[in-house]
């Protein structure tokens, strides 16, 4: 008899603490894997439906996975001043700041959100493991480094109605009341400390709880039950991709891939390149940082080889390629599975390519975010986008936007 | 929204539309869009026509008349640039058909899922799922370019007249056997015969039949329900053909976008604005009176009113050809369709799902079988109302919660059938009567329904018609079926927005394409308008 055996290591998959609840409100059982844990690809059969949660009332994203680290002691912000791009120097007490961290060749590693509790004490979040990268950075430093990624569970809760669900939950009421776009407070929810913060990967309004672990049921349930008048909803990562899209958010292994890890300068990006140099305040005038020097010479030298920017297909002209090709102009909310290439508005030479593309459903637009050769990032420059068409290479008329593609004003007021 | 300061009475302008349904509005952006002075008059203190949402209990919104979106041409939201405005088609995610036993089909998002759910009852209807919508879509997209063009002029004698037939012969001439046996057999036959060429199951096929009859005297096995039922596939929700969406605010959401862009590019929209007559001279159009008494001038009117308001009621038709004036007469417009609108406590229950909502989340379709809704349909045939009415229903809250208050709902009922005109009584005594039907027919699919009813609105034929001035209430502006359509709407000769006045235009929903909150006809209708004055 031939036994089929299980992979010896099937249980270090693991699930977020808010698993048995939004386990039982998903009824498609399709996961991903995001750093060994299950993650949600959708709870029901239409993400889109989950999408217009977010846009259009309030859902609920289970972002626990998301690597936690805490950073505490008299030389916390020295540690974080010489490891990440932005001045740490300058985030206050009570704020959140989205952040990216380089290598010395000034190519960026990874992104993650640091809030800053009091002078000494952090919380910093990052999409892929690196403990190990900060604790070489902290040798010799006297900061406290833990890893808090099990500790706590983080629950983003977003959407136009998000502050009224919030305000009604009990213990929240306060915090949320006058909580400004990009900063956190504490509160009590369930008899537990949790910390609230204006942020999120939505482009909308939106918060998120941190919640330590034991409590994070219960603050689910209370979040879940003040949001059931108001319809809300979980969801996935599919709906999460079309919406940090449209809010131009960059997605580590999709915008770029960590410095350290790629093989070809072609795969590395800098800061700038990436659409962050809005972070590098002082480093001309000596700003120190891992990168930074780099990064200095990339600037005075004016090396930077891309600039990222937005693209917005032309409707006309994707709606006349597909229908003269006997096809149906596809509108498709799920964002295309791989990079495609930027041409000259004339059609003559490759001049960049585009890492993200979607069909926003709030923009009735095809959009994408893309890098190009930074003179041809000013906006509404001409530009072709390549793809194909019933197995056929052609090329459609784009061109270059800001971003954030949407940007509503209740996500800042 | 209504006037730009400063205009008056006096005011010159190059265009005057009459009405301020959706495509009034939508003719009037196009023409301020192209620099021309353009007035709205609409007769209403709203602008919307058929497509309005009122707040009829505090916090409570209710699509009054149409409740759902899908035929509105996309290049309009783009030419128009409507997502500036506010436009917003929120997805439907779900439709949701109860099989009249208890049981149920639920569709959704997931091919693969509603291929099980239809092999949940017919393995063999399963298979025929995807062949049925490929061979729809095949007939979609080959009767499109017509759709989307105006019709030619069989009996003009221009060189374009002469093009224009040329490109639809060629058109036609491209496309293959069964594409053109399939476009025909739907333009002629029955939804219920199309339908059973694939379907089996008294419910598939009932689920399948539920958009043959909409607004149109016939039931499912009557020849023309398969043009109904083609015409509302012929739109689509971001690519998806045939998909509806639901506009944020409703369809009365829509037009106040339209009225704002219409008001971005420049035109003037006036409320209570009651238009009596067009003002002619020398057989040409020079303005409009009021029922006020006040007279605008402009070398281009424009009625987005029914065929029968703009050629009989408008104008004197002494001064129309005689053939144009019968064929008017002779439109039939015998509208069937009502709304039974309601405020809910909560959401109602199905008791074959009592632990889900999701299935809220579309299309109600009430009418289990092609049989019930032919039932239903034969009332109306002896003018009375039907017993057991097939109902076409949405909880709108639960796509936009901003419908209702936190954790209340509306529920928006699309009726059928309720002839225009009853035999033996009339709609102020049957209205709350047939209202009653409807919320039976409610109860018997979601015991306890009438306990949540918080508020009801009953909206007959005859009220459709004393609100939006469409004739005997036919949504359409006229009913849409072959007789009534293409070369001939409203009248042959007469189906490129033209009238036999100078100046004189048409673009309400009863020339071509059609009706529906679908914008076409205004578009059209502008490009005709501008290309005439372009061509002197
Ligand atoms: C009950 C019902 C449900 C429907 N459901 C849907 C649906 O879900 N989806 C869909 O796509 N379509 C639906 N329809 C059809 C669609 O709403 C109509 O075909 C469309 O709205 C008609 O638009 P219109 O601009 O051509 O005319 P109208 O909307 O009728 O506009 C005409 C306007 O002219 C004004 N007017 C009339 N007489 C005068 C006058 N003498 N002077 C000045 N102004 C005047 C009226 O007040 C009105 O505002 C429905 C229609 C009804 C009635």
């Amino acid at each position: 008899m031939l036994l089929v055996t299980a992979w010896p290591y099937a249980d270090a998959v693991r699930t977020t603490p808010f698993h048995p609840r939004l386990s039982e409100l998903n009824d498609q059982g399709l996961y991903t894997h995001w750093q060994g844990t299950l993650s949600a690809l959708r709870y029901s059969h239409a993400p889109k439906h989950e999408y217009f949660a977010v846009r259009n009332g309030v859902g609920v994203f289970d972002s626990s996975p998301l690597c936690k680290y805490a950073v505490r002691g008299p030389d916390a912000e020295r540690l974080l001043t010489g490891a990440l791009v932005r001045d740490v120097r300058t985030v206050r007490d009570g704020q959140a700041a989205y952040t990216l961290w380089c290598d010395d060749r000034g190519g960026v590693m990874q992104d993650g959100v640091l809030l800053r509790r009091t002078g000494e004490d952090f919380l910093l979040t990052a999409a892929r493991p690196a403990l190990g990268w900060f604790e070489e950075l902290a040798t010799g430093l006297e900061v406290e480094l833990e890893d808090v990624t099990d500790a706590f569970a983080m629950l983003a809760v977003q959407g136009p109605r998000s502050r009224t669900v919030l305000a009604e939950v009990a213990g929240l009421a306060g915090a949320v009341e006058g909580l400004a776009w990009s900063e956190h407070r504490s509160a009590t929810v369930a008899g537990t400390p949790v910390t609230l913060s204006r942020t999120g990967y939505t482009g909308d309004l939106g918060y998120e709880l941190v919640v330590p672990e034991a409590a994070a049921l219960d603050v689910l349930d209370a979040v879940l039950e003040a949001g059931r008048p108001h319809s809300i909803r979980p969801f996935g990562e599919e709906a999460l991709m079309t919406l940090r899209i449209e809010a131009g958010l960059p997605l580590v292994d999709v915008e770029w891939h960590d410095s350290r890890l790629a093989f070809t300068d072609a795969d590395r990006v800098t800061p700038s390149e990436l659409g962050f140099g809005w972070m590098l305040g002082g480093v001309r005038e000596g700003r120190r940082f891992v990168g930074a020097e780099a990064i200095r010479r990339e600037l005075s030298g004016r090396t930077s080889r891309w600039a990222t920017t937005g693209i917005v297909v032309d409707w006309a002209d994707w709606d006349r390629l597909h229908r003269d090709a006997g096809l149906l102009p596809p509108k498709s909310e799920h964002p295309l599975p791989y990079e495609s290439m930027l041409r000259s508005g004339d059609g003559e030479s490759e001049v960049g390519y585009c890492t993200s593309f979607v069909y926003s459903p709030v923009l009735q637009r095809h959009i994408g975010i893309a890098r190009v050769r930074p003179d041809l990032a000013a906006r509404g420059t001409e530009l072709r986008l390549e793809l194909t068409i019933a197995h056929r290479t052609t090329t459609v008329r784009v061109a270059t936007t800001r971003m954030p593609f949407f940007d509503p004003e209740r996500k800042k007021s | 929204m209504t006037t730009t300061p400063g205009a008056g009475a006096d005011a010159h302008y190059d265009a005057i539309v009459v009405g301020g349904g959706h495509n009034g509005l939508t003719h009037a952006a196009y023409l301020a869009k192209a620099g021309l002075r353009t007035v709205v008059l609409e007769k209403n203190d709203l602008v919307g026509g058929a497509a309005i949402t009122e707040e009829l209990l505090p916090g409570f919104s209710f699509t009054t008349f149409s409740y759902a979106l899908s035929l509105l041409r996309p290049e309009i939201i783009h030419e128009l640039d409507l997502v500036r405005h506010g436009f917003l088609p929120l997805m439907m995610p779900s439709s949701f058909h109860p099989t009249g036993d208890g049981g149920h089909l639920l569709f959704g998002d997931d091919h693969a899922q509603n291929l099980q759910e239809i092999r949940r009852h017919s393995p063999r209807d399963a298979d025929a799922y995807e062949r049925y919508h490929h061979d729809l879509d095949r007939v979609c997209q080959a009767v499109r370019p017509l759709f989307d063009n105006p019709p030619p002029d069989l009996w003009g004698d221009g060189p374009q007249d002469a093009a224009d037939v040329r490109w639809l012969l060629e058109h036609l001439g491209g496309l293959d056997r069964s594409t053109v046996h399939d476009v025909v057999r739907l333009l002629t036959g029955s939804a219920a015969d199309w339908i059973q060429d694939y379907f089996t199951h008294p419910a598939v096929a009932g689920y399948h039949a539920s958009s043959s009859v909409i607004g149109s005297k016939v039931g499912p096995m009557s020849p023309g329900s398969g043009l109904v039922l083609l015409f509302h596939k012929l739109g689509e929700h971001d690519g998806h053909l045939g998909s509806w969406a639901f506009h944020k605010g409703g369809n009365g959401g829509f037009t106040q976008v339209l009225a704002r862009a219409a008001s971005a590019y420049g035109a003037e929209i006036r409320l209570g604005a009651d238009v009596t007559d067009l003002i002619t001279h020398d057989g040409r159009a020079v303005g409009v009176a009021l029922a006020d008494g006040t007279e605008l001038r402009a070398p281009v009117v424009v009625s987005a009113l029914d065929p029968r308001r703009t050629f009989l009621e408008l104008c004197d038709p002494r001064e129309l050809p005689l053939d144009l004036v019968d064929n008017v007469r002779r439109m039939k417009f015998r509208g069937v369709s009502a709304k039974v609108n309601f405020a809910l406590d909560d959401l109602p229950t199905f008791p074959g799902l009592p632990d889900t909502r999701d299935h809220f989340g579309g299309f109600l379709n009430i009418g289990p079988t092609i049989e019930y809704v032919e039932r239903a349909f034969d009332a109306s045939k002896y003018g009375w109302y039907s017993d057991e009415p097939y109902i076409d229903a949405a909880v709108q809250s639960v796509v936009d919660p901003d419908m209702a208050p936190p954790g209340k709902h509306v529920m928006s009922c699309f009726v059928q059938y309720a002839p225009y005109e009853l035999r033996t009584s009339s709609w102020d005594a049957e209205r709350e009567r047939f209202g009653d039907r409807a919320q039976a027919v409610l109860e018997s699919h979601f015991p306890g329904f009438g306990e949540l009813v918080l508020h009801r609105e009953v909206v007959t034929p005859v009220d459709i018609e004393a609100r939006t001035g469409l004739s005997e209430g036919n949504i359409f502006a006229g009913e849409f079926l072959a007789p009534q359509m293409y070369f001939f709407r409203p009248a042959p000769g007469w189906s490129q927005y033209a009238t036999p006045l100078d100046g004189y235009y048409q673009c309400g929903s009863g020339t071509h394409p059609g009706g529906c909150v679908i914008g076409s006809p205004g578009r059209l209708a502008a490009q005709r308008v501008l290309r005439d004055r372009r061509d002197g």
